[in-house]
Parts: C-alpha cells; sequence; structure tokens
C-alpha cells in the first residue's frame, strides 16, 4: 500500500515541483551565430542587435513575468557546425525558440532540425526562399531573394542603365545561387542580356582569372551575389585589372569589412539591404541611439537591425500566445500582423516570410550611402 | 590573345606562391623523407608577422616592404627551427608515421592558437609595398604580381646557390643522400636539419606575405588551401627536388588559372588534382624526380 502510494504521488509531486520552478525559471531563447570565421561580421552584428532587444526586454520585465535567457553559440561560420550547436540547445539547454542565422546556407542546416524537434525558429536575415520552406515552424523577418534579385535586376537596368552584365555567382552558397538564378530572370526579361556566367567557391581569394574573362566579354556592369570578403577582394581586383564600370550585388555584402578589406576599390559599387541606418524615421533612430550607447558608439548595419526585429517579433509572439508551448507559440509567430520594427513593418505571410521593402546602398568616400527604397 | 597573356600572368604570379611554399615541402622532405604538415601554418604565421610589421613601417615604400619581409623570413625561420627542436627532434628514431602525425598535431596547434591569437576574423592587409598598375596594351600588369615574382625568382636562385654552392648546402645534401654516412664524415645533422627547416619556414613566411600582398584578407586558416597545393605542386614536380618544386607550382598555378578562366571554373580544383593523377601514373616520381626502388 505503501509503496503503491509512493508510485503514485512521486510522479504528482515532481511535476508540482517543476511546475512551480518554471513560474520563475528565464525563458530560454538559443541563438546560433557565426560569431567567429569567415562571416563573423554577420554574427556580431546580428548577435548584437539580438542582444540588445533581449537586454531591453528584460529591464523592462521580461514577458509573461519571465526574463529572457539568451544562449548563443558560435558556429564559426563553418558548414555542419550550425547542426550540431543547435542539436545541442534544443536537446541540452531546452529552449523553447531558435534565432539565427544569417547565411541561408547554415540555416537550411539548421531548420530541419527545429522542425523535426517542433520547436520554432526565426531567421533574422537569411533570404534564400527555401530557408522557410523546410516546415511549418520555420520562420524569418527579412525579405526573399525574388524579391531581392528582381530589384537589383530593375536598379541596373533602370537606375544604372547597364545593358550587358556579368553575373559571378559562388557556387558553394545556397544564398548566391539563389539570388543570381532570380536577377538573371528578371535582368533578361526586362531586356538586359547576361553575357557571361563565371562561378567562384567560397574562401576564394583569387578571382583574376574570371575577372580577366570577364574583361574580355565587354560587359557594363558585374553582379555579385556573394558575401562580403569576397565582393571585397573581387571589386578590388576588377580594379586592378582596370574594369572600371559598377559592380553590385545583395545583402551578402553589408559589413564595415567590405570597405576595410576593399578600400577604394569600393567606391561606386551598390548593394541592396533591409535597412538604412540614415532613415530618419524615429523607430529608426531611436534604434541607432540605444545601439550606440550599448556597444561604443558602433553604427547598427542591416544584419544588427534584423537579429534585433527577430527577439522583438519571437517575444511579442510569447506575450500573444500567453505560453512558451511549442505548437501554441508557433501560430502566434505565424499570426504576426503589422508588427513595427526596426526595418518596417513585419507581416509573417502564409509562406512564413515577410514582405518588406529594400533600400540601395552605395560606397562614397570610404562611407556607406543610402541611395533608394524600392518597394516591393 | 591578350585574354591569354593575361591569364598567364595571372597564373604564373599565383604559381610562383605556390612555389615558394612547395621548395618548403621538398627540403624537408629531401633531408628527413616525411612531409611537414605544419609549413603551410608557417605561411600563415609569416603573412600575421607582416600584419603587425606592415603597421610599424610608412605604407608604399620599397624598403618598408623589404624590411617587413625580412624580418618575417627570419621570425618565421626561429619558428621553424623551434618546431623542429621540440616535435620532431625527439622523434627522429621513432617510426616516419608517428612524426607525420605529430606533424598534423603541430599544423592544429598553430591553426587554433592563431584562432585565439590573431582572431578568426579575416583582416585586411597593408600594402606595405607601392602599389603602380602598368599597361602593355590590353595587357595589365601589377606592382604586386611583378614582386611576387621578382621576389620569387630571386628566392629560388639564393636557395639553388645555397645548396649547392656553400659547405652547409653540401652537407644538406649529404644529409638527404644518406645520413648516417654523412655523421660519419662529421656533418652535424642536427645543424643542418635545423638550418632547412629554418631556411624551409623562410621561405613559407615570404609566400605568405606575397599571398596576403595579392589577396589582402587574411586568417589563422588561410594556410590550408594553399598549402595542400603547394604539397602537390611538390608532388607533381618531384619530391625531394627543388627544381621540380618551382616547376610543379608554376604549373598548378597556371593551369588553376586557365581552368578558372574558362566555363569550367566550379570544376578547377578537381581538374588540378586530376592533372596530378593522371601524371603520376605516367611518372610515379614526379616531373623531375628520380624513381628510386625502397630498399628493405
Amino acid at each position: 500500500m505503501i509503496k503503491a502510494l509512493r508510485f503514485t504521488l512521486l510522479p504528482v509531486l515532481a511535476a508540482a515541483l517543476a511546475a512551480a520552478a518554471v513560474a520563475q525559471d528565464p525563458i530560454k531563447v538559443g541563438e546560433f551565430a557565426s560569431l567567429t570565421g569567415k562571416e563573423a561580421a554577420f554574427g556580431q552584428s546580428s548577435h548584437k542587435g539580438t542582444l540588445l532587444a533581449i537586454e531591453e526586454l528584460n529591464a523592462t520585465g521580461g514577458v509573461l513575468g519571465r526574463q529572457f535567457e539568451l544562449i548563443t553559440e558560435d558556429n564559426q561560420s563553418k558548414q555542419g557546425e550550425s547542426a550540431t550547436i543547435v542539436k545541442k540547445l534544443i536537446s541540452r539547454d531546452q529552449v523553447i525558440a531558435l534565432l539565427g542565422e544569417v547565411a541561408s546556407g547554415r540555416s537550411l542546416e539548421a531548420a530541419p532540425i527545429a522542425q523535426n524537434y517542433k520547436i520554432p525558429m526565426i531567421s533574422p536575415s537569411s533570404t534564400n526562399p527555401k530557408v522557410t520552406e523546410m516546415g511549418s515552424y520555420i520562420f524569418r523577418v527579412c525579405f526573399i531573394d525574388p524579391f531581392q534579385g528582381t530589384a537589383m535586376a530593375k536598379f541596373g537596368k533602370d537606375t544604372l542603365h547597364l545593358k550587358k552584365i556579368a553575373l559571378l555567382t559562388s557556387v558553394s552558397s545556397p544564398y548566391s545561387v539563389g539570388l543570381a538564378k532570380y536577377f538573371k530572370e528578371t535582368f533578361a526579361k526586362i531586356g538586359g542580356e547576361i553575357t557571361i556566367e563565371q562561378k567562384y567557391s567560397e574562401g576564394d581569394k583569387d578571382f583574376k582569372a574570371q575577372l580577366t574573362a570577364i574583361k574580355a566579354a565587354n560587359v557594363d556592369g558585374i553582379f555579385v551575389p556573394g558575401y562580403y570578403t569576397e565582393a571585397a577582394l573581387i571589386s578590388k581586383q576588377a580594379r586592378e585589372l582596370e574594369m572600371d564600370y559598377p559592380i553590385f550585388g545583395g545583402d551578402g555584402w553589408e559589413a564595415p569589412q567590405l570597405i576595410e578589406i576593399g578600400g577604394k576599390a569600393m567606391e561606386g559599387t551598390y548593394y541592396s539591404t533591409h535597412y538604412s541606418p540614415e532613415n530618419t524615421s524615429p523607430g529608426v533612430q531611436s534604434f541607432v541611439k540605444k545601439f550606440r550607447a550599448r556597444f561604443a558608439g558602433e553604427i547598427p548595419d542591416a544584419m544588427a537591425a534584423l537579429g534585433y526585429d527577430s527577439a522583438m517579433v519571437l517575444a511579442d509572439a510569447i506575450k500573444r500566445a500567453g505560453t512558451t508551448d511549442h505548437s501554441k507559440l508557433r501560430a502566434a509567430i505565424a499570426a504576426t500582423k503589422n508588427f513595427n520594427g526596426v526595418t518596417g513593418k513585419t507581416t509573417i505571410d502564409s509562406n512564413r516570410n515577410a514582405t518588406k521593402a529594400a533600400v540601395v546602398i552605395t560606397v562614397k568616400d570610404g562611407a556607406f550611402k543610402f541611395v533608394q527604397a524600392i518597394n516591393p | 590573345m591578350s585574354e591569354f597573356l593575361q591569364q598567364l600572368l595571372n597564373g604564373l604570379s599565383l604559381g610562383a606562391i605556390y612555389a615558394l611554399i612547395a621548395l618548403g615541402y621538398t627540403m624537408v622532405y629531401g633531408v628527413l623523407r616525411f612531409i611537414n604538415f605544419a609549413h603551410s601554418d608557417v605561411f600563415m604565421v609569416g603573412a600575421f608577422l607582416g600584419y603587425y610589421l606592415g603597421k610599424l613601417v610608412p605604407e608604399h615604400t620599397i624598403w618598408g616592404g623589404l624590411a617587413v619581409l625580412a624580418v618575417s623570413m627570419i621570425g618565421c625561420a626561429i619558428l621553424g627551427m623551434t618546431i623542429e627542436r621540440l616535435a620532431y627532434r625527439p622523434l627522429r628514431s621513432a617510426p616516419t608515421l608517428n612524426v607525420l602525425i605529430t606533424a598534423i598535431g603541430v599544423s592544429l596547434l598553430l591553426e587554433y592558437t592563431g584562432q585565439v591569437f590573431f582572431g578568426a576574423a579575416p583582416r585586411n592587409f597593408p600594402s606595405i609595398f607601392p602599389v603602380r598598375n602598368f599597361s602593355f596594351g590590353s595587357v595589365i600588369v601589377t606592382s604586386n604580381q611583378l614582386i611576387v615574382i621578382a621576389v620569387s625568382v630571386v628566392l629560388m636562385i639564393v636557395l639553388q646557390l645555397i645548396v649547392y654552392r656553400t659547405k652547409i648546402g653540401t652537407a644538406m645534401r649529404a644529409v638527404s643522400l644518406n645520413p648516417k654516412a654523412a655523421a660519419l664524415m662529421g656533418v652535424n645533422n642536427d645543424v643542418v636539419i635545423s638550418f632547412t627547416f629554418g631556411l624551409g619556414s623562410a621561405l613559407a613566411a615570404a609566400g605568405g606575405i606575397l599571398y596576403a600582398l595579392n589577396y589582402p584578407s587574411i586568417d589563422p586558416l588561410m594556410g590550408v588551401m594553399p598549402g595542400l597545393k603547394a604539397f602537390v605542386a611538390a608532388i607533381l614536380g618531384g619530391i625531394g627536388n627543388i627544381p621540380g618544386a618551382a616547376l610543379g607550382g608554376l604549373i598548378l598555378g597556371t593551369v588553376e588559372t586557365f581552368v578558372s578562366g574558362s566555363q569550367w571554373s566550379t570544376y578547377k580544383d578537381a581538374i588540378a588534382f586530376a592533372i596530378l593523377i593522371i601524371i603520376m601514373l605516367f611518372r610515379p616520381a614526379g616531373l623531375l624526380g628520380k624513381f628510386t626502388v625502397e630498399k628493405v
């Protein structure tokens, strides 16, 4: 009898204890980011944005009376590493949601795992459409590449007046391949010509061979849908070969290292991104002010703004759901409508993507300058 | 035609760097009969030494650039000798496999210590030499490409003179031929091996700085790919053979550049390594190497 009682009472007691503990326990949010390695600038910016949002939320009392605990893991910008650390975040740290990554390739690695464990994942700035196609638990708070590719093709044709363009694509990054595809489709449709297509792989440093072939093809612009390290080296080597026409790309270019590595070669290059710190709207300006106060005067870039927004969208969804239960939280994120963030109004559509305007930035006198906004 | 010449020039300047690194692999193999996998990381340390020293001298001056090059070469020579003294010498009488695995360990040690000390984010290498472009018709030569080719040629000639015209060079060749006999003839093997490591590491440092000048983004893992390519170049030319390493580097650099500039650019490494396999099938000892039967 006593034995039976013990068996029935113990689980009840344990459950009660656990419930009591949960009430004071912080809400654990997992973040995976490229804090070191080749795309460290992305991970660092995005992480700072997310961190700022979490600190701000905690300072105002958190959500549902609970504080947030951000658990950040570094994937060293390496392939294969994200899968490992996301599994660790889910199974050992028991996070209720995942925030990450910037690079689409690494988000694509983590997404199937998050989907499998039914943990909502919000990517701040992966733009490849495939990311959210991985399952119903995967969201993003930025625009997608079909829009970005179309916008840049129109910008190249209508604003820069380019007719013959060379494409220089990174074959080892899903982001680059996807963006190149959408750019190509639109550019051909609106009467432009892709004269030559050249390829490289992530981590390459010598692009002279591809550029020499491009030079021989007599184009009047180069579209480089890659990341900043390569974009800077490509621009530098193109200028060395006296190719002085516009070179332009997508949001993968957005990092201070672009100018640091590329130097003077970056003058007159363009890229599309998610927001500009020059935007005079009060929301953006107060974010820039808070960010600069927290991180030694650093001006937040688009990755920081999206990192911030991704955490805020998550917090808003938890508030509306009233719980951190996985499926209820998922539904609340999916129902996000007109959420006012730093990068504009976020509405999650039926494909779990956000529709937002893009801005075009150029490099002038060694600094990023706003050129124009392109609305969807 | 001008595209061909431009590609050839691009290929030669890349190949010259591969050649410099390959020389280090080949010299150590010639003397000790093992592959020093840490060599590609000495290359990386060379570039980082150049990065820090480059901040001390004014940019765009020839003397500043040469000073950085020289000091960094000396620094890496000391590093190479230290690695040999601490990691390889205690294993001199152990089977080659043990030393090989130690070499991989030293390589990883340098890479990840580098990540701790230098940080993992890529850095921008300063332009320590003057930068100018020269146009010959439509072929454009950058001053960096000229510096790479000139420095490589000078260093290879100096190396050839050291190996064939000096006493220590004769001792190196003697140790390479038969270490026991050399020791019996009064050659101090330890000094010779130490010197070989120093020389090879200095060349790796020069290669690192020249590489960073042309591709000015450096990180602690930057040595991995060029190191692998240079290793292939050394085998291609005939491992243990100094002119062979230079030839192998130039061939590999040129082939890689021509493939990159064609529509098959995605396959550039595959094609480069396929050529290696074909050459190995027809000339197992490499282009300039002599095939010798291993005596048991």
